[in-house]
């Protein structure tokens, strides 16, 4: 489904990513884990159209994306969950959900999909009408999954969904991560968190300064030297 | 007494005015980080609109209103594509030139072509005062007022109501975030300073039908618009309306205590003790 082919990426001159490869095929969960500046930010930008990469293209079911403009990528059907959650905290609720479905024209889809995402979140229903900045941190990223889910997305890409979240409903977002891959959604997921990461992912990813360093399916990587030692501490 | 409640009225109604130029000014902001130094100049140029109109075809200021909105909407749209998109990767300063370089040009061609005489339109649809025990009420100024009122909030409505008009608000909150929702956001800021420029098209008909027609017009309500957009907080369009009235009210009341000479003094007066006191002003009240 999507393919990065010898990806760099940079920020004025300085490289953030470089000469990367990977790929995800339909219906898996992929997590691309890697420590704080690693470049895995920098990766998802790159792939939804915020950055324009410097070398290497990004292919989304064999159509060359990269070098589109984001607002053309996301028709794509892809979807992005930015790191920190970036809700419009001065809007309610029900208007960060209908900001995630912008680009459907289609009122009635919209609808089914608002149905959709309250299924999967039932307490959003009474919370629609408040002020988005107002919810808790856990809150504000179930709404931001949400939001990133409105636009049903073939693949949805998760930028740290556990950052800023209380341990306690950290869990319940790798739960949900499950759920939305159970529904038949590609995910690719960005974590520091890596042990969780590697539990919920088919594959993964190690992204080291800018470069792809490890691959492999979660218990291969949990068990390697490299990700015992550089990430889980062990 | 009588005269202290007849001067709060005409403040108000001077200030529901301000509020709806701050309020185009204070959206461009907002969206873009744009500071319109030729928003008052637009004013000038759709009050001018209005009078021509009026003069070559006989059109009523009040029914120049949509003519004026769809003409400064569309002056707007080109000003941003043709001018100010250039200008928005390069220093907030280039911005900063460029809009005052356009306020500048706007002026004096207008003195060029119309001369800076004063003019007025003198039989509109509207005219007298109404006597409300003692107050006095002059139509055309409470038509305009009213007519700005609308129109403010009919931007409220749009802005809060419709899927565009969330997406400019998405875009002034968040503009990463706004992309990430595949939002054009270049075509957002074409929007907006299209509609902020028609907001003052709007005002520009409503203010012909009894204010003073000439080329320089602009340049003291542009002045007055740029310290109500600060003082009701950069980008707040509640705040700028909030702040609108106050600086009407300040400024008429302020002239009448002390010397009209005296009221933009005032004005600036109350914005300096406000941003000393809260440097992000009104916003948040
Ligand atoms: N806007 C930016 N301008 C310049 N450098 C940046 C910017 N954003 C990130 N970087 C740099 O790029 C590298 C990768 O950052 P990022 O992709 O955010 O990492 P991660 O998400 O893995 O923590 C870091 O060295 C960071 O300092
Ligand atoms: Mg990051």
């Amino acid at each position: 489904m999507l393919l990065v082919n010898n990806l760099s990426v940079g920020y004025k001159g300085l490289l953030a990513i470089q000469d990367a490869s990977f790929k995800v095929n339909k219906g898996e969960i992929v997590s691309l884990i890697g420590s704080n500046g690693a470049g895995k930010t920098t990766m998802l930008k790159a792939i939804l159209g915020l950055l324009k990469p410097m070398k290497g293209e990004i292919r989304l079911n064999g159509e060359v994306i990269s070098g589109q403009p984001a607002y053309d990528v996301v028709k794509k059907k892809i979807s992005l969950v930015p790191e920190g959650r970036r809700l419009f905290s001065r809007l309610s609720v029900q208007d960060n959900l209908l900001l995630g479905a912008y680009t459907v024209q289609n009122k009635d889809v919209i609808a089914e999909s608002l149905e959709m995402v309250l299924r999967l979140f039932p307490w959003v229903k009474e919370r629609a009408g408040q002020r988005a900045g107002t919810l808790s941190g856990g809150e504000q990223q179930q709404v931001a999954i949400a939001r990133g889910l409105m636009s049903r997305p073939d693949l949805l890409m998760l930028d740290e969904p556990s950052l800023g979240v209380m341990p306690k409903v950290v869990s319940e977002i790798f739960t949900t991560v499950e759920r939305i891959a159970a529904e038949g959604v590609t995910v690719l997921l960005v974590e520091q968190n890596v042990f969780e990461a590697l539990q919920v992912c088919h594959r993964a990813y190690v992204l080291q300064t800018g470069r792809i360093v490890m691959e492999g399916t979660g218990p291969e990587l949990s068990q390697s030297d490299l990700v015992r030692k550089a990430y889980l501490g062990m | 007494m009588d005269q202290l409640a007849q001067q709060l009225v005409n403040g108000v109604l001077i200030g529901l005015v301000y509020s709806l130029l701050a309020i185009g000014l204070t959206l461009i902001w907002g969206v873009m980080n744009v500071l319109n130094f030729a928003h008052g100049e637009f004013l000038m140029i759709g009050m001018f609109l209005s009078y021509w109109l009026y003069v070559m075809a006989g059109v009523d200021p009040l029914f120049s209103i949509p003519i004026n909105a769809v003409a400064l909407f569309l002056l707007g749209m080109l000003v941003y594509r043709f001018i100010i998109s250039k200008v928005m990767k390069g220093p907030a300063l280039a911005q900063l030139v460029v809009t005052f370089g356009i306020s500048i040009f706007l002026a004096n061609f207008a003195a060029l072509v119309w001369t800076p005489n004063f003019r007025s339109i003198e039989h509109t649809l509207l005219s007298g005062t109404w006597d409300i025990s003692g107050l006095k009420l002059s139509i055309p100024k409470f038509v305009t007022s009213i007519g700005s009122v609308a129109t403010s909030l009919g931007l409220f409505c749009f802005l809060k109501k419709t899927r565009i008009g969330k997406a400019i608000l998405a875009v002034e909150m968040d503009r990463e975030a706004a992309v990430i929702m595949g939002i054009n956001t270049e075509r957002i800021n074409s929007l907006s300073f299209a509609i902020g420029s028609a907001l003052v098209g709007v005002a520009g008909a409503l203010l012909a039908t009894h204010y003073y027609i000439y080329p320089f017009v602009g340049g003291s309500f542009g002045t007055i618009c740029f310290c109500i957009v600060a003082l009701g907080g950069f980008g707040s369009i509640e705040g700028a309306f909030v702040a609108g009235i106050l600086v009407g009210v300040v400024q008429t009341l302020g002239g009448y205590i002390f010397d009209p000479a005296y009221k933009l003094a005032i004005v600036f007066i109350m914005y300096l003790i406000t941003v000393w006191i809260r440097p992000q002003g009104l916003r948040g009240w």
